[in-house]
């Protein structure tokens, strides 16, 4: 069981990576917990610039754009 | 000067293409408004959009070097003028969605990076970019395209050295001063060959989702420009004694807004009509630097009285601008 988190202050690419990984996820049959942070002063807690940013068990995995389906696989 | 061969130099392929569709097939005639309005739209769509894919898919190939967090560690601790100058050049070539805005203005706060810096790097960014240099220079030469860059430099630079003046740390929330950041980190990146593929592709995707309807706006906002623009509204705007050709067009884009790859098939129109340089300059950065979207964005950091700041600074800049290189290219040519 992974625990992600998606950066981002709610932009277009945001929601994008957010549904890519759930889809992925459930393509896959992996279990996860996928959650959105949006508090600016969490995000930054992370120490990224660019959003929209991927957490995986605290870990940052990936930071401004939308991640590619093959990235996503990978990680999971 | 706009007509130099552009980059791909099959121009007249597309020119070809739109004389099938429209006139051809069509049946429409090249001496109508209507004709030569949708002549301009079928060839720009077709040209732009053509280039547009080449251009993302070789700049994803040599995936950019520059990120903002390097960008950051590049001008923290430099001296304010040198701290400006990389500001505006790395603004001009660091890739950054609009919506990264609010990290990224943290993210230079905290770093202690003044704030007239940051507006520098702000305004530089969406106004200059990779993708609409290489596509400016196939349609209109390098000859505007170093114009139209030397312009958003100056404008960028002066712009962030005027707000520092107006000591804008008054406006920003106070929440930005207490967010404490994490330790920076650069996710890995793949740099074979399959992964720089997969990501030009994953590239051109991302971005040409993003801002082709801003591209069709502008290719539909040229075309009419061309077809049913009345000459002597063109020729208001080009008449040399008229100096609020330029403050009008500034404030015509204020409330425009545009990617800055969506801005240049008006551009073009407007040249071709025979508008000022300086003008059709300043139309162009008024549209691409100045957005109600990346306004709001912005408000999540700064409050209102340093947002108008930050827009009457920039409409200001731009006018001075504009003039300038009406007043430099005229003087060139008699």
């Amino acid at each position: 069981m992974k625990y992600i988190k998606v950066l981002g202050s709610g932009c277009a690419n945001c929601k994008a990576t957010f549904a890519r990984i759930e889809k992925v996820a459930q393509e896959k049959g992996v279990e996860i917990t996928l959650e959105k942070v949006e508090d600016m002063a969490q995000i930054m807690s992370y120490g990224i610039m660019s959003t929209p940013g991927v957490v995986i068990d605290g870990e940052v995995v990936h930071a401004g754009g939308v991640p590619e389906q093959k990235k996503i696989e990978a990680w999971l | 000067m706009v007509r130099e061969a552009g980059l791909l130099g099959k121009k007249r392929m597309f020119e070809q293409l739109a004389n099938l569709l429209v006139y051809q097939m069509g049946g429409l005639s090249p001496e109508s408004h209507l004709g030569t309005v949708l002549h301009f739209f079928v060839m720009d769509t077709a040209k732009i959009f053509v280039m547009l894919i080449i251009i993302i898919y070789i700049m994803g190939l040599f995936r950019t070097l520059l990120s903002p967090e390097k960008v950051r560690d590049y001008i923290r601790g430099r001296s304010k003028a040198l701290a400006r100058t990389l500001a505006v050049t790395l603004g001009a070539v660091t890739p950054f969605c609009s919506c990264s805005s609010v990290p990224l203005f943290i993210g230079f706060v905290e770093a202690g990076i003044p704030l007239g810096v940051t507006f520098s790097f702000l305004i530089a960014s969406p106004m200059i970019n990779e993708v609409a240099v290489v596509l400016l220079m196939g349609i209109m030469g390098w000859k505007l395209t170093l114009l139209y860059v030397i312009a958003g430099l100056t404008v960028a630079y002066v712009g962030g050295a005027a707000m520092e003046r107006f000591h804008p740390e008054r406006w920003v929330e106070d929440y930005v001063w207490k967010i404490q950041m994490g330790q920076v980190v650069q996710p890995a990146v793949d740099t074979s060959l399959q992964g720089r593929h997969e990501f030009a592709i994953s590239e051109v995707k991302e971005i040409v989702g993003r801002i082709w309807l801003w591209v069709l706006i502008g290719i539909g906002a040229g075309a009419l420009f061309h077809g049913y623009f009345p000459q002597s509204w063109a020729e208001s705007l080009t008449g040399r004694d008229n100096f609020l050709a330029v403050p009008m067009a500034v404030i015509l884009g204020v409330p425009l807004y545009s990617n800055a790859v969506g801005v240049i098939p008006l551009a073009e129109a407007m040249l071709t009509k025979g508008v000022a340089i300086g003008t059709t300059l300043a139309l162009m950065m008024s549209i691409a630097a100045i957005s109600l979207p990346e306004l709001l964005i912005l408000r999540k950091v700064i409050r209102l009285p340093g947002l108008l700041l930050f827009v009457s600074v920039l409409t200001i800049a731009i006018i001075l601008v504009g003039w300038t290189f009406n007043l430099l290219s005229f003087g060139g040519n008699p």
